[in-house]
């Protein structure tokens, strides 16, 4: 945490690094407009058709503050309970994603890393299955277990991936670290794919948890993931130049004053929390992670200043229409989200890879 | 693994020839012989029995080692007296209790494993993981008995396991009681006032069953509409239902197959967002029934039947 104080101490005034512009406005704005229209649809179109006028009555009328007697009550209680938390958690997770494999690729220097590339994935899937296993047919836990065990499986897995690099030798080279979570994340799936082929019984259960659980979203989802997503944003944010500077080479880092390694080693932490963060509320949603970065990368450069809170507000769009395209397209059956993610993930990243500017990301 | 499964299956070519000798002894046919018409006992045999898409399967004498890999062919293998010829069934076969448990899998077999029971007939619902071809290369007679799309199709499922057992008569008077127990059920039920809607849940992810799986069409005998057929466009048998659509159908009655699973009860239903308003939950009619019961299609379907009766008796009674 030092280094978050030490950038957070840093002067304002400190000139930015040569060609290394700050967030334009006219960027930010453009990033909080799609945003907003982003969400405008998330809570228009869904499998139960509501008027906008009832839309509009609703985001005015909020439950708590008066309760709804007409004959719209029945569509505003939906709206309410059902439709706006869904809305306001799928925004979380693209921007907690986003912002994760953003973090990521920085630190790594490698524009293949996701959020689950030191064993986050594999780790909270892990965790969710052993849930879902264990539990089975006990009255006590249940559902609410689930996100915790994933949450926790997911810190498990990075914080082995984590000792496991370092006692591999070289600290200053981030790829023993990729190779220790590559390693750490094949044996956690196996391990995972022991337990859910012995336990056929879960097996629909675990796949429906995987393939992503923004479905059963209520306000409590949303409540509890906003603190991770507060604090684990907030410190990948304050590093936005120090991930510049690591950019151009580690002795700028060290030109700054602050150590590479712990640079690293906070903005992985906060990454792996937003990660779990996002796995534990959501399910293991793929693609966002590279694809967002990548675009923003494409379009607007490669300044950490503007990737970071460009790949969060874009990665919170993006996840808010790929759920509505996921409860909407096959309505009023839902379509699994991380099929749509990858759909749309994977033709995107043929283009990332054919772009002649991948050798520069 | 090749070198294994040659083994295996010379052990079991060796049993098998042995197993037909003992049949020459006794006095019964082994080879040849036309196949007879269904009847009870050893005389049947041998006898053909032709299934859809598949060979004839060829069984020389009356199995006495079945292997199950099917929850509900377990069911019915038991319900028609052929429990004392089954010698292993797979980890899913919960009924009955007597029925002789092992770590076979359905989903995954393994023939090595399966072969090393020696079986003389193996019951399968789906052919996964090769294994047809892997048994008919060790020469063990497989059937299929996939899931049932409706009550015929479990009839015939029973009807042809009792001929390939040798158990026909035991089978047709099983098959006879389930129709008799299933009109008195649908004729407990009296004809609806109003159209009365069910969601059946089968996991705490609200995926549902539509009225063209075995689960549903039994509503479609009482009567009841169903919530998930809607969605049948976008899958067909057992879609995963959007929460704010099951809210909006506001259906009278919700049967929870996720009881065991996924511990549901009316409790946990009516604390999800927004489901509090359904009449279901409101009027109290969310059932939970057996998982297993619910997702088999063998004769104990008439439990469910029994269990679901009363509450849309009920629901009709309020309505009219």
């Amino acid at each position: 945490m030092t280094a978050v104080r030490d950038a957070l101490r840093r002067p304002a005034s400190t000139a930015p690094l040569p060609g290394l512009p700050r967030l334009p406005v006219l960027w930010a704005g453009a990033g909080v407009a799609i945003v907003a229209v982003a969400l405008t649809t998330g809570v228009l179109v869904g499998p139960v058709h509501v008027s906008l006028a009832t839309v509009g009555e609703a985001l005015l009328s909020p439950p708590f503050l008066r309760s709804q007697t007409g004959p719209e009550a029945g569509q505003v209680a939906i709206l309410w309970s059902i439709r706006f938390p869904r809305v306001a958690l799928g925004a979380l997770v693209g921007a907690l994603l986003a912002t994760a494999g953003a973090a990521y690729q920085g630190v790594f220097r490698n524009p293949l890393a996701d959020p689950y590339l030191l064993g986050a994935g594999a780790g909270a899937v892990l965790g969710a299955t052993l849930a879902i296993v264990l539990s089975r047919g006990s009255p006590l836990v249940g559902s609410s277990l689930i996100p915790v065990a994933a949450f926790a499986g997911a810190a498990v897995a990075v914080g082995a991936a984590y000792i496991l690099g370092r006692s591999l030798g070289d600290r200053r080279n981030p790829t023993t670290l990729v190779l220790a979570g590559v390693v750490i994340a094949a044996f956690l799936t196996a391990v995972q794919t022991y337990v859910q082929q012995s336990q056929t019984d879960s097996l629909r259960q675990v796949y429906s948890w995987i393939l992503g659980r923004l479905v059963t979203a209520g306000w409590d989802t949303t409540a509890t993931t906003l603190p991770y997503a507060v604090v684990g944003i907030g410190v990948v944010f304050a590093h936005r130049r120090l991930l510049d500077a690591l950019a151009v080479g580690e002795e700028e880092v060290t030109s700054l004053g602050v150590s590479p390694r712990r640079v690293r080693l906070v903005v992985v932490a906060a990454a792996t929390l937003c990660t779990g963060a996002a796995v534990a509320a959501a399910g293991a949603i793929g693609f966002v992670g590279i694809i967002v970065p990548h675009t923003v990368r494409l379009l607007l450069g490669t300044s950490y200043r503007v990737v970071l809170p460009m790949s969060t507000l874009l990665g919170a769009a993006f996840l808010v229409l790929a759920d509505t395209a996921a409860r909407t397209i096959a309505a009023p059956a839902e379509v699994p989200i991380a099929v749509i993610t990858a759909m749309v993930g994977a033709p995107f990243f043929l283009v990332v890879m054919r772009s002649s500017r991948v050798s520069e990301l | 693994m090749r070198e294994h499964l040659s083994a295996a299956s010379a052990k079991l070519a060796a049993r098998m020839g042995r197993t037909c000798a003992l049949a020459l002894l006794a006095g019964i046919a082994c080879q040849s012989a036309p196949a007879a018409s269904p009847s009870t006992g050893a005389g049947a045999f041998p006898l053909v029995i032709h299934q859809s898409g598949g060979a004839g399967v060829r069984l020389d004498h009356q199995p006495r080692r079945i292997v199950s890999l099917s929850p509900t062919a377990t069911e019915m293998l038991f319900a028609i007296g052929a429990g004392k010829q089954v010698v292993a069934v797979d980890d899913q076969s919960t009924y009955p209790a007597n029925a002789p448990v092992t770590k076979l899998n359905g989903f995954q077999p393994n023939v090595e494993a399966v072969a090393g029971y020696t079986p003389d007939l193996v019951v399968a619902a789906e052919d996964n993981g090769g294994l047809v071809a892997g048994l008919t290369a060790l020469n063990v007679p497989a059937l299929l008995e996939p899931a049932a799309k409706n009550l015929d199709d479990s009839y015939a499922q029973i009807r042809e396991l009792g001929a390939a057992t040798g158990h026909a008569a035991e089978a047709g008077s099983v098959v006879a009681k389930m129709r008799t127990d299933v009109a008195a059920v649908v004729g407990s039920v009296s004809k609806p006032a109003r159209r009365i809607s069910v969601y059946h849940e089968l996991d705490d992810t609200y995926y549902s069953a539509t009225s063209k799986t075995f689960v549903g069409q039994v509503y479609t005998l009482l009567g009841i509409q169903n919530i998930a057929d809607r969605a049948t466009g976008a899958a067909p048998d057992y879609p995963q239902l959007s929460s704010e659509f099951v809210v909006s159908s506001n259906p009278d009655l919700i049967v929870l197959a996720d009881s065991k699973c996924c511990s549901q009860n009316l409790q946990t239903v009516a604390a999800r967002p927004g489901w509090g308003a359904i009449a279901a939950v409101r009027g109290g009619q969310v059932v939970g029934v057996d998982d297993d019961i619910a997702s088999h299609w063998g004769p104990r379907i008439v439990d469910f039947m029994r269990q679901i009766a009363p509450h849309v008796s009920q629901l009709e009674r309020q309505a009219a």
